[in-house]
């Protein structure tokens, strides 16, 4: 291989090729000018605008990858945390456009210094990177911004079945990052741990290879790794009363830097994939109430017909059976609680033991995690007979502030309250 | 040790050249007078460090030394940022060592002495007046700060020397409580200047090898690490005074070669991140001292000897990035003091006493101190 010579640059692909963006893309205001079109027009295809009235990551179709990450402050200085949160937004605005984090960062800066950017990501586009911010309870309690903390951070109760490893729950921070390539979504968050160093260290993170739900009526409804359909019934993007009615939270809600943001709600479920599969066909549609093929609900014809849970059989009992893990998470069960999957299957290695250790990662976002996320799941706990099969591993809850205006930086709102 | 690079920085990263040159740390007592009045006296017992005058001009400022107390003592002359303008290691019980330094600028200093050789030491201002005639550019600072490392290096090898032969002596009287006391004592020399002994390839295997290393057929687990097996696992064996001799003889050996070895700024700065990576992947894991336990003692001394090369950059860090010290300062305190808090006596805890929650705090400062300790040998280039 001939090295290279000259001033040749390597940049990510797409980056100063992009029609339109390339031109603005020189400097990185200019950058996130030129995308925050909320997605319309002239956004070129494989970059999801950073900025905008919502954050993306939450009804952006979901992307195929995620390494989504949960940090902890190491610092209770403000203008500390004030700083970092200006670097990584000003990282973030690049990397979603497929740029390195610092222009040349790569390669082309002293060579006698470390990369500023690690580099995994050259020649990659942005691949629909999109970096989703929240904040922990505990944030704002080491920054003495008490009054700034939502209601919605409350301790989530203790679940029947929970197994929760500390290690793998909680946390001031949480970046999601999902992207169409597992390696830019990597780079993303490396990166931006990186730059944490000193004022964040990594509580935990998790990979996960695909999606298990839609948040699009244009997209497929991808499988989990029962291998049954996963959020059928998901609130999708192209729903906007569903979703100002079930995921953004309102005036009155939370403290004013929240409104029109969401909560996350993050829980690791293991699930014992081996014990599954010894599990009848039969028994299996039973235990979550539609056909493993299309995905149906019982006693329907497609996976898109409203399960009719009143439906009997011949034998005079319920088609869909009273612990149906479709019926106990359903709005009609739950009076009317609906919220926004965003879920990614995972495979972590083995367990040591002979066993993958597999399961879903479930993300979701809602307007109140305690008054929908935790009927929901106090509800499927108690009763699904699913529970048989998996156990909650982790757990964290986050807030997530509305979309970033040009020149705003992650977290100012909460912080500068 | 490295695992995985002490071979490969061979002997090309430091250029033995022109002998080590400048006033060293231990001059033989009756040396060079101060430049005003004579030496300074200090007494040092374990609890107190009066040093006789406070204020002294800029130049060759010389400190007489005398240790009234029972611990083995060291004394140091600090500028900002705990940059070590000169330091005697090693000065025992009644005892009197000398150090000349030199101070060519006015300001605040700082002297230390350190009875049983452990934490920051007890500490008092020292005042330097006036300005010794010299013109300072980037170059000046750099070549300064070169210099300044090498005594470092010089002063732990004096030390390494002597703490060694108290330990192969040990060994070699079947003494196994005395030898496993002084194990890592002598230990925290060669820790301290460990990259600049990787830079001799071939000595750093002999000195500091580990049992599961690869090597040629024919050439034994030798050093250290051989004798702590002996020492804690498997009882002194009938080859181990011949290792202990042969430890010795290559300790001499890299006495010899260091006193040769000159070294560039960015080496300085490299060697710092080395350290810190030693650190990391050897000593928070346990794998050093596997023996022994004794890691954290080595932990310690990689830091102390990564902030010694950072500090003798100082100057030239300051001039270019006037922001990355004060970062420096702050992170490198964060992990002195976590460390404190694992001390007991003159020593510290056990590897083995350690839970998964404390790794993970150190693990913590070391990171956020590793990112900024890289980026010195950009600044210092640039």
């Amino acid at each position: 291989m001939t090295p290279p010579t000259g001033p040749t640059r390597l940049t990510r692909r797409g980056f100063l090729g992009t029609a339109g963006a390339g031109v603005a893309l020189a400097g990185v205001g200019a950058a996130a000018a030129a995308c925050s079109t909320d997605g319309t027009g002239d956004t070129p295809v494989g970059i999801v605008p950073f900025r905008g009235e919502k954050q993306a990551g939450i009804v952006t179709p979901a992307q195929d990858r995620l390494h989504f990450v949960a940090l902890d402050l190491t610092t209770t200085d403000r203008a500390q945390v004030k700083g970092l949160l200006q670097k990584w937004t000003a990282a973030a605005d690049r990397m979603t456009v497929g740029a390195e984090t610092a222009p040349g960062g790569a390669v082309n800066l002293n060579p006698e210094a470390p990369p500023a950017d690690t580099g995994e990501a050259l020649g990659l586009p942005a691949a629909s990177l999109t970096l989703t911010f929240g904040l922990g309870p505990s944030f704002f309690d080491k920054l003495g911004l008490g009054a700034q903390r939502p209601p919605g951070l409350a301790e989530l109760p203790a679940f029947t079945g929970d197994q929760i490893d500390p290690a793998l729950s909680g946390g001031d921070i949480c970046i999601q990052a999902c992207a169409d390539d597992p390696q830019v979504a990597v780079h993303a968050v490396r990166n931006l741990v990186r730059m944490g160093f000193g004022t964040t260290s990594v509580r935990w993170s998790q990979l996960g290879f695909g999606r298990t739900s839609s948040t699009s009526t244009a997209q497929a409804t991808p499988r989990n790794l029962f291998g049954f359909k996963d959020g059928t019934n998901n609130v999708k993007a192209e729903d906007p009363a569903g979703l100002d009615e079930h995921v953004w939270v309102r005036p009155g809600d939370a403290p004013a830097w929240l409104v029109g943001g969401s909560y996350l709600v993050a829980r690791r479920i293991r699930m014992h994939i081996e014990i599954w599969d010894r599990t009848s066909l039969a028994e299996q549609e039973l235990i979550v109430g539609r056909s493993k093929g299309i995905g149906a609900p019982i006693g329907g014809e497609a996976e898109f017909d409203l399960a009719d849970f009143a439906a009997k059989g011949a034998d005079g009992e319920p088609l869909i059976g009273p612990v149906a893990h479709i019926r106990l998470a359903s709005a009609q069960a739950l009076g009317g609680v609906k919220i926004l999957r965003r879920g990614y299957n995972f495979v972590d290695g083995s367990d040591g033991q002979g066993h993958l250790n597999a399961g879903l990662f479930f993300i979701a976002f809602m307007r109140d995690p305690h008054t929908q996320f935790v009927p929901m799941q106090r509800a499927l706990a108690n009763a699904d007979t699913m529970m048989e099969y998996i156990e909650h591993t982790g757990s964290a809850v986050f807030a997530c502030p509305p979309g970033l205006r040009d020149g705003q930086y992650w977290g100012q709102a909460a912080l500068e309250s | 040790m490295s695992r995985h690079s002490s071979a490969g920085i061979a002997a090309v990263a430091f250029l033995a050249t022109a002998a080590l040159a400048g006033c060293t740390s231990t001059a033989p007592s009756g040396g060079a007078p101060g430049a005003a009045g004579g030496p300074i006296a200090v007494k040092a017992n374990d609890s107190a460090c009066e040093v006789g005058t406070v204020e002294a001009p800029a130049g060759k400022i010389t400190f007489s030394v005398q240790n009234t107390g029972t611990k083995v003592t060291e004394f140091y002359l600090y500028a900002t940022g705990d940059r070590i303008m000169g330091e005697v290691e090693n000065i025992g019980p009644g005892l009197t060592r000398q150090l000349i330094v030199e101070v060519p600028d006015g300001g605040a200093y700082t002297t230390a002495c350190k009875p049983g050789m452990v934490g920051d030491g007890i500490r008092a201002p020292f005042t330097v007046t006036g300005t010794a005639a010299r013109s300072v550019d980037s170059n000046t600072k750099l070549a300064e700060a070169t210099a300044g490392y090498k005594r470092f290096v010089s002063s732990q090898v004096e030390a390494l020397v002597p703490k060694t032969q108290e330990f192969v002596d040990a060994v070699k009287k079947g003494d196994v409580a005395g030898a496993k006391a002084l194990f890592p004592i002598a230990r925290t020399y060669w820790e301290r200047i460990e990259p600049v002994a990787e830079s001799f390839g071939d000595i750093d295997p002999k000195i500091d090898g580990r049992e599961d290393d690869e090597r040629d057929p024919g050439v034994q687990f030798t050093g250290y690490h051989r004798l702590e097996k002996d020492l804690w696992v498997s009882g002194l064996q009938p080859d181990s005074n011949a290792i202990a001799d042969q430890l010795m003889v290559d300790i001499k050996d890299l006495a010899t070669r260091t006193a040769a070895v000159e070294l560039t700024p960015v080496q300085l700065a490299n060697g710092a991140k080395e350290l810190l990576d030693e650190v990391a992947t050897g000593k928070i894991t346990g794998e050093e001292d596997r023996y022994s336990h004794t890691d954290l003692w080595d932990f310690e001394a990689n830091v102390q000897g990564s902030q010694a090369a950072v500090a003798a950059l100082r100057p030239v860090i300051d001039e270019k990035d006037p922001a990355l010290g004060p970062t420096l300062d702050t992170r490198f305190k964060a992990v002195d003091d976590l460390l404190a808090s694992y001390r007991t006596g003159d020593g510290f805890k056990l590897y083995t006493e350690l839970t998964a929650a404390d790794t993970k705090k150190m693990t913590e400062v070391v990171d956020a101190l590793g990112e900024p300790v890289s980026q010195v040998a950009g600044v210092v280039t640039s």
